[in-house]
């Protein structure tokens, strides 16, 4: 005991000194280099549109219309994509409520795409661990390609080509996977003067 | 399995090549030799010194080490559970959160003190701005230099002679966060803020959704046309919990956020992080002893037992669930809780670094994990991390494996074993044992306690997926690990409570006899090397290291492991 509390005067005014430096100057610093050399990346990478800002263009949304590419699942409550709430299904692979889930996406995404039993791709029917993956794989969009151009009365290599422009590759070939980022794509498409069709 | 191995190649190099060129600084700025970024940063260090009232060159015998490092890190915890209490009175709040709840709040303050960095809560929904800055980030700076103090307290233990001294844990703390941590960090928030990981006091952003959501609570139909974007002083603490081995996130998802983790060259970064430090202890351990060779041969012994369990692991999840191809899903790697900007294998190697290291961020969700996709990262929190470990801890845990592992040889051979010149003896043998059995109880006891009471309800997936999830949460506190099988709602009393308990004897059972032994070994005098020395620094040495390791982990908890992934693994094959 006497030993610790020899310390305790050195211990309680090393832990003050830490705190000011690494927990009020160091991230004040970072703050001030950050939004002076990267300001679009530290707010958020916001993306706009006509003048208001329409989202991040690193947080995913959910769209049902059929005007639109659709994004991943999504397993933050109370609705998909609540960005203030990220969170994964955390089910397990065997849980019947996993494969429940698959076979409702499953037989939804049939209906809206009438492709019969080809396989549809997996990032479609499987929640991401956030809840608000921004991509979804350049299979997953598509799929779901001739959907969009008929909707929006588009012609379908104009909306395959606006996939390609949206779609990234792997880093130096190797690290993550190719992507497409659904919100700046469909953004994209309502710039588009296309003859619209409910 | 060609990106899997293309990737941990790179990888390897990544993290070995910066451990080469790292760990000798390390082992200059604990001898007291900063040079170049010494003349920059000196001052500070000098005023932190004065400020205090220390004295950087009064050394220290294992006993004041042990008292300082123990009441620094006591009055560590009380901050962070003040500021957790305090918060919603306090500035820099502008979501106007509330007072975390206590025993979540005690959870969360063991946790962090104890570089273990669980998190039964969702950070942007219950941290404030400032809690996060000055009771997270704070710690987690300050958990890792603990960490590679005592690393550096027991490395002069066996390179001195015949001296109760092992150096002052003062100025080891600060050099520490001050030559290491520090520079560190600010590179690598920067390089993540230009990837996009936010750093802002700004508050959340609204935006107006393209498409509104129409969804039900309890029957009654919603919409919401808005979406909340969480900002924050993200890249400043992600930087540090990565290098740290800390691991707890800003945000509730870990580094699978976006905002936290945005491309796959941020990933890599992050990924760098976790077994960057760790790997550059090795390094300074072998430059701090005299022979480098030694600190090799810790290092492969590690990346021997890291690579298989990498390569199941990658190989469970490449090969995907088949109970989704089987309803006509297309085949491929499980994606059932990971973001497609990361893909399954960079997923795998993360899951596999972050629990080898007592890191503990996520990229993924290891609840969702193939049977066999989450076994090697149990397993590798099982064997008490020390396949790299967290920064020093893994080290100087590893060193207690190889006290063993001598004393087994010598065994073998009749001889008094010895490491390093110093001979090991009954009272080594003592300590070393404490630090190797502890573990287990804190994680197996627990378990057994959890599942036969009402702590059962908090599994939120049946079976013996559900038993994985409890072993997974007592695995990753009672080795100060930190990630999680999200699934089980540990927010409770129960878990909050039992938990932290868990967290902090596991740290700092460990560090005293570690400091004890390091105290008896500084005592000893220099054994020359004579005929029947065992050489440590040989590839023989290195498979009898891993062994020790291997069989003390296998010992203990193969019988839980079949319980959970085994039967789980057995049973979907059974289906399929």
């Amino acid at each position: 005991m006497r030993i610790l509390l020899a310390q305790l005067r050195p211990a309680l005014l090393m832990l003050l000194a830490l705190t000011a430096l690494t927990g009020f100057v160091y991230p004040a610093l970072m703050t001030g280099l950050a939004q002076l050399v990267f300001p679009k990346e530290a707010n958020g990478s916001m993306v706009a549109a006509d003048g208001h800002e329409r989202g991040s263009a690193l947080i995913g949304q959910s769209f049902t219309g059929q005007r639109y590419f659709w994004a991943r699942p999504s397993a933050t409550g109370p609705f998909p994509y609540n960005a203030a709430a990220s969170s994964g299904s955390n089910l397990g692979p065997a849980n019947p409520a996993l494969t429940d889930a698959v076979k409702g996406r499953l037989e939804a995404l049939r209906k809206a795409h009438g492709e019969g039993s080809a396989p549809v791709p997996l990032d479609l029917v499987t929640a991401s661990a956030s809840g608000l993956d921004p991509h979804i794989t350049p299979e997953a969009a598509r799929y779901q390609v001739a959907r969009i151009a008929r909707a929006r009365g588009l012609a379908v290599e104009e909306v395959l080509s606006a996939v390609e422009r949206h779609t990234q590759r792997r880093t130096l070939g190797l690290l993550g996977e190719a992507r497409v980022n659904v919100l700046t794509l469909n953004l994209a498409l309502d710039a588009i003067p296309g003859k619209l069709r409910q | 399995m060609r990106d899997a191995l293309l990737q941990l190649t790179l990888y390897l190099a990544a993290v070995l090549g910066f451990a080469a060129a790292f760990g000798p600084y390390m082992a200059r700025v604990y001898e007291g030799r900063s040079g170049a970024t010494g003349r920059v940063l000196g001052p500070m260090e000098r005023l932190l010194y004065r400020l205090c009232g220390v004295d950087p060159e009064q050394p220290m015998d294992w006993k004041a080490y042990a008292g300082a490092v123990l009441t620094f890190n006591f009055l560590g915890v009380l901050l962070v559970y003040a500021f957790e209490r305090l918060q919603g009175s306090l500035p820099l709040n502008p979501q106007g959160l509330s007072a975390v709840a206590g025993h979540t709040a005690f959870n969360a303050a063991a946790s962090f003190a104890s570089n273990t960095n669980w998190q039964s809560y969702g950070g942007e929904t219950t941290l404030s701005y400032l809690t996060q800055m000055a009771a997270m980030t704070v710690q987690n700076f300050v958990s890792a230099a603990t960490g590679m103090a005592v690393l550096a307290a027991l490395t002069r233990g066996l390179a001195s002679r015949e001296t109760t001294q092992l150096g002052n844990f003062w100025a080891d703390l600060v050099r520490g966060t001050l030559y290491m941590l520090l520079p560190l960090s600010t590179l690598l928030a920067l390089a993540l803020v230009s990837q996009g990981v936010v750093q802002t006091f700004r508050p959340s952003a609204k935006v107006e959704l393209l498409d509104p959501v129409a969804y039900e609570v309890d029957g009654r139909k919603q919409s919401a046309s808005e979406q909340a974007i969480p900002l924050g002083p993200v890249a400043s603490q992600v930087a540090i919990k990565q290098l740290g081995t800390n691991g707890g996130g800003y945000y509730n998802v870990n580094s699978a956020h976006p905002l936290e983790n945005p491309t796959p060259l941020s990933n890599f970064l992050e990924l760098w992080a976790i077994l960057a430090l760790p790997a550059a202890c090795c390094m300074m351990f072998g430059v701090m002893v005299r022979d480098r060779r030694q600190g090799w041969a810790l290092l492969a012994a590690m990346i021997v037992i890291f690579v298989p369990l990498f390569l199941i692991c990658a190989y469970a999840e490449q090969g995907g669930n088949p109970a989704l191809t089987a309803l006509g899903a297309s085949p491929g790697g499980n994606m059932e809780g990971k973001e497609v900007r990361f893909g399954v294998a960079s997923s795998a190697l993360w899951a596999c670094a972050t629990t080898a290291a007592s890191n503990g961020s996520v990229n993924a969700m290891h609840d969702s994990f193939m049977p066999l996709g989450g076994l090697p990262p149990l397993f590798l929190m099982q064997l008490g991390e020390v396949i790299f470990g967290g920064v020093g801890s893994g080290l100087y845990g590893m060193l207690v494996f190889v006290v063993v592992a001598v004393f087994v040889a010598g065994l073998m051979v009749g001889r008094t074993p010895e490491y390093l010149g110093k001979k090991i003896e009954p009272f080594e043998m003592q300590m070393a044992s404490l630090v190797v059995l502890i573990p287990a109880f804190l994680v197996l006891l627990p378990t057994a306690v959890a599942v036969v009471t009402r702590a059962r309800a908090s599994m939120s997936n049946p079976s013996a997926h559900g038993f994985s999830e409890v072993l997974y949460a007592f695995s990753s506190m009672g080795n100060n690990n930190g990630s999680a099988f999200a699934g089980l709602n540990a927010n409770t009393p129960f878990y909050n409570v039992l938990g932290g308990v868990v967290m902090l004897i596991s740290r700092y059972w460990i560090i005293v006899p570690v400091l004890a032994m390091a105290g008896s070994l500084a005592r000893k005098k220099l054994v020359p090397p004579g005929e029947g020395t065992l050489p440590t620094h040989t590839p023989l040495f290195v498979c009898l290291l891993v062994a020790v390791v291997l069989i003390v982990g296998a010992l203990t908890f193969v019988p839980a492991l079949a319980l959970g992934p085994v039967v789980e693994h057995l049973l979907m094959a059974g289906a399929s």
